[in-house]
């Protein structure tokens, strides 16, 4: 069996690039053979992300026109062996992509991967389309404002209606929030939402919540999907996050739950007995 | 022998009926562009009868042509006139309107009309559209002929339509339009009340005036006497 995750949020520049270069990574780690795939034909960054940029010979879009085969096309992680990259052509504009090419490309690589990710280019045009079409899942991922929330709305929206369980009217899409870039103090301080603000309007379940991190930056500069520095707050929250992904059941940290007070505590507790 | 290439059936049809109140075309178009707003999907092919009669009387011209092209650009198909006076009407057959039977004054109507004018306005009683999926940003749900009941979240941006009442288990962020063809016995009913904007047969009211109420109560919202109200439930 293997499930095809597709990584989208509407507004751009939200981290969808890093969440699946992370999430790709982590699931590869956890011994599942992944293949994660940049959408973004024209714009592609995940190859740098990724540290891979000088490897690229052939692209997605070759593959799609029968110019190169998926095996010449693929790309094996150097530090990860379940990880493979399939890099967008950089030269090329979306639509390159048709629904049937990606959907031949998405089989053949079903016979190989147990995880494939689609890490989806901005908007709700023809890429974010075709990354989302095939998908069996959607993490939808939200920065804690205003507008990336509405654009997160508008594209689960879409995800129950443009894509291909959503038309044949199989079981819908699995959808999973991840808030990225989040920031206690701008939570705080009322810039930014909180996740519980963030959760009841969008009504989805929460795969995790990813601090800002300078930990982030540092890792694209040197081409580390971020789950790789297993000890910076953003590395563990991604680990968290594929976990979840996986089935397990994992408490959230980094939302600032602090330790509960005295007065809490008891509250909670006097709560817990009248419901024994 | 050849097959027919067609036959012809009689059928009855519910159309929108637009009750021209005046034969001022500034004012029509005003009140168009606010009501295509309100709804833009649903006015999308909506074939439309223009009734006359409170314009019968009204002195000068209505021009008929500018009348529909104004209706075609917001997306509506004017097909027909009633209850015009006689001069109206050819005007209204030379704009290439079909005149459609006088069915709503007594004197005029034959016993058989009366009978098709009831089954045709009264509601069809057809069963509640029930949706237990958030309806977000950008969608559009219509119940034609019935209620609609909705048990998750209304985004802000959505669009909820329905002929009768709307009922929604949840919190409503988005607009939510109730007895869109003119019943002014439908409510709204919402459990938490953040609405962009609420309508009852085409009485609205938007944001600013929804602000005053309290999220956390459920609320309905009904027509009375010609006015729109908002009261706490239970
Ligand atoms: N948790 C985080 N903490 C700090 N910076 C972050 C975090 N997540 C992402 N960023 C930064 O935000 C920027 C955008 O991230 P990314 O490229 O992953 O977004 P994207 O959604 O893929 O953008 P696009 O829509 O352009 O494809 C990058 O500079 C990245 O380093
Ligand atoms: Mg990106």
């Amino acid at each position: 069996m293997s499930e095809i995750i597709v990584v989208t949020s509407g507004k751009g520049g939200v981290g969808k690039t890093t969440t699946s270069a992370a999430i790709a990574a982590g699931l590869a780690k956890q011994g599942h053979k992944t293949v994660v795939i940049d959408f973004d034909v024209g714009l592609r960054n995940l190859d740098i992300v990724m540290g891979c940029e000088r490897r690229v010979v052939y692209d997605f879009v070759n593959i799609i026109h029968g110019e190169a085969a998926l095996s010449q096309t693929l790309i094996k992680d150097k530090r990860e062996p379940n990880l493979f990259i399939l890099p967008a052509s950089q030269t090329r504009d979306k639509e390159a992509l048709t629904l049937d090419g990606v959907g031949r490309v998405l089989e053949e690589l079903k016979q190989q991967f147990s995880y494939i990710i689609c890490d989806s280019p901005a908007g709700i045009e023809t890429g974010a389309l075709m990354a989302m079409y095939y998908a069996d899942r959607a993490i939808v991922v939200t920065n804690p404002e205003v507008s990336s929330v509405r654009d997160s709305d508008r594209i689960l929206g879409i995800l129950a209606s443009k894509t291909r369980r959503a038309e044949q009217g199989e079981t819908p899409i699995s959808e999973h929030l991840l808030l990225t870039r989040y920031s206690l103090e701008r939570v705080a301080t009322g810039e930014m939402l909180s996740v519980q603000d963030v959760q009841e309007i969008l009504a989805v379940p929460l795969l995790g919540v990813i601090p800002e991190s300078k930990a982030v930056l540092r890792a694209s500069n040197t081409g580390t999907p971020v789950i790789f520095d297993e000890t910076s707050d953003a590395g563990q929250a991604y680990s968290d996050a594929v976990e979840r992904l996986l089935g397990k059941d994992k408490p959230h940290r980094f939302i600032g739950e602090k330790k509960k007070g005295l007065f809490r505590r008891l509250f909670d507790r006097s709560k817990e007995e009248q419901l024994a | 022998m050849a097959t027919d290439a067609f036959q012809l059936k009689g059928s009855l049809f519910t159309l929108t009926v637009l009750q021209l109140h005046q034969a001022d075309m500034d004012s029509l178009t005003h009140q168009l562009d606010r009501l295509v707003q309100q709804a833009p999907k649903f006015f999308q092919h909506t074939p439309v009868v223009i009734d006359l009669q409170a314009v019968q009387q009204v002195n000068g011209a209505i021009d008929f042509a500018q009348l529909a092209d104004q209706l075609r650009q917001r997306g509506m198909i004017p097909v027909g006139v009633r209850n015009g006076s006689t001069a109206q009407q050819q005007a209204a057959i030379a704009a290439k309107f079909a005149i459609l039977n006088a069915t709503t004054s007594k004197a005029e109507s034959h016993p058989g009309d009366t009978a098709v004018e009831s089954s045709v306005t009264s509601m069809p009683n057809k069963p509640s559209l029930m949706i237990h999926k958030p309806i977000r940003s950008g969608q559009q749900v219509y119940a034609q002929g019935g209620d609609l009941i909705v048990t998750a979240p209304v985004s802000q941006g959505a669009e909820l339509l329905a002929d009768g009442n709307i009922h929604i288990y949840a919190a409503l962020r988005g607009r939510a339009l109730a007895g869109i063809q003119g019943d002014s016995q439908a409510r709204i009913f919402c459990q938490h009340l953040a609405a962009e904007l609420v309508s009852i047969a085409g009485h609205y009211m938007v944001n600013e005036a929804l602000q005053q109420v309290s999220y956390n109560k459920p609320h309905q919202i009904y027509l009375a006497a010609d006015k729109l109200l908002i009261s706490p439930l239970g």
